[in-house]
């Protein structure tokens, strides 16, 4: 294996706007464990949900158009891994699900090629890794030898959501009992919680036009967070963020009594875990401060 | 006497239809209600995922006017769990293009607030408009 992994990393648009915590922990925190990040230097809006009916390639093409990309930064040499890491849930998912469809029907490749004929054609040569994965191949062993500041009194909700799991052939582990992210945990330190809703839907976009939706979904995540007895629920995905975390506000209107949670990015805790310093973590962007929390676990 | 249920032929054409948009087998489906137990969303719809299942098999248009298929949000907790192998969020998705292929969106971007478009994540937003609109 590689000592340092220099890896082309597509950032998608939210982590340049409401999850710019989630990028500064993931690349400063990446740093430590030999992750080196390489944004590309062209990228565009993966299109956040996949197509999913039979005939519509046409959304298909901005996943593939950032495929090429990835392949021209390892012609280059910039990188020396030709993966393309990607940190947001949706993102991940729906980029993957491009790949997949594309380099297993070269009919469809063919098109989308053609179509884009005024730049070079996707050779089908990247593979999607999500930053979880990473930390698995380098090791949760080696990233636990890593860690200065140990989350030892923290329990945490390891929260997938849906575009981590599933369908099958996109997740990353077992989609109905995954364990990755609470060897993660375990490796910062912290204990991770059994508990229910783990892989339960946020409400997604619905978050939009249907708040209510959200509202009662991520109400009933976040209570049973709370009964499994977690301090803090984590996640790779910047709109189960905004649901689990700003949405609470409009909990609270509609229950008083609501206990509220923080929500992490996972990169957040470790960076948090590696001894970062705060500016690197992005306390600040979060709906629900979880400042007293660390302080009451003397992390910050 | 088995009794046999004959589709008209504008209800089998809809059902070839969203078969071939959907790349499902949807007469493959045993109504056996997985997808409707372990369905997040299930308490928001008018008819069940596995409802809607049901209507299309046999043709029944009128499918298309259930909130269902706009509830269901891709989340593929059924996809997973189908003991047919089936994928009824391809369904959904096939549901909602025949609709929105007659240009019939379900989302008014007039309807978001100022305030909510500076606060939402553009994750949010796209995806919206994605499954909404045609």
């Amino acid at each position: 294996m590689k000592d340092n992994i220099k890896i082309p990393y597509f950032p998608g648009c939210t982590l340049k706007t409401t999850a710019k915590n989630f990028e500064i922990s993931a690349i400063e925190a990446g740093k430590k464990i030999g992750i080196e990040m390489v944004e590309m230097p062209k990228w565009n809006c993966c299109g956040v949900v996949s197509s999913l009916t039979s005939d519509d390639l046409m959304k298909h093409v901005a996943p593939v158009r950032n495929f090429v990309h990835a392949e021209e930064m390892s012609e280059k040499g910039t990188v020396n891994d030709s993966r393309m890491l990607i940190l947001c849930s949706m993102c991940f998912n729906t980029m993957k699900n491009t790949n997949r469809r594309v380099k297993n029907n070269a009919e469809d490749m063919k098109s989308i090629n053609d179509f884009m004929y005024l730049e070079k054609d996707y050779e089908g040569k990247v593979e999607v890794v999500h930053y979880f994965e990473l930390l698995k191949e380098i090791g949760f062993d080696k990233i636990a030898e890593k860690v200065t500041k140990s989350l030892k009194d923290m329990k945490i909700a390891p929260y997938y959501g849906c575009m981590l799991l599933r369908p099958k052939e996109i997740g990353i582990d077992n989609a109905e009992a995954p364990a990755i992210i609470e060897d993660f945990i375990t490796s910062v330190g912290a204990e991770p919680v059994n508990w229910d809703a783990k892989g339960r839907c946020c409400g997604s976009y619905h978050t939009v036009n249907n708040k209510d939706i959200v509202v009662n979904l991520a109400k009933g995540i976040i209570e049973n967070a709370h009964r499994s007895g977690a301090d803090a629920i984590i996640t790779s995905c910047p709109l189960c963020a905004f649901n689990l975390d700003n949405r609470q506000k409009l909990i609270m209107e509609k229950d008083p009594n609501f206990k509220t949670m923080p929500v992490f990015y996972f990169t957040q805790l470790l960076a948090l875990a590696l001894g970062l310093e705060e500016k690197f973590i992005g306390l600040e962007d979060h709906y629900i401060d979880p400042k007293e929390l660390l302080k009451n676990k003397n992390l910050i | 006497m088995p009794k046999k249920i004959k589709l008209t032929d504008k209800g089998a054409e809809f059902l070839k239809q969203i078969e071939k948009l959907s790349g499902e087998t949807i007469t493959m489906c045993d109504q056996c209600g997985t997808c409707s137990g372990g369905c997040p969303f299930v308490e928001e719809m008018d008819i069940t995922p596995s409802q809607i299942m049901r209507k299309t098999m046999l043709g029944q248009m009128d499918v298309l006017d259930s909130k269902t298929m706009w509830i269901c949000a891709s989340c593929f907790t059924c996809t997973v769990r189908c003991p047919r192998i089936l994928d009824v969020s391809k369904v959904s998705e096939a549901l909602r293009q025949t609709k929105l292929r007659q240009a019939i969106d379900n989302i008014d971007i007039k309807d978001i607030s100022k305030e909510d478009a500076e606060e939402l994540p553009s994750i949010a937003v796209v995806s919206a408009f994605r499954k909404f609109t045609s």
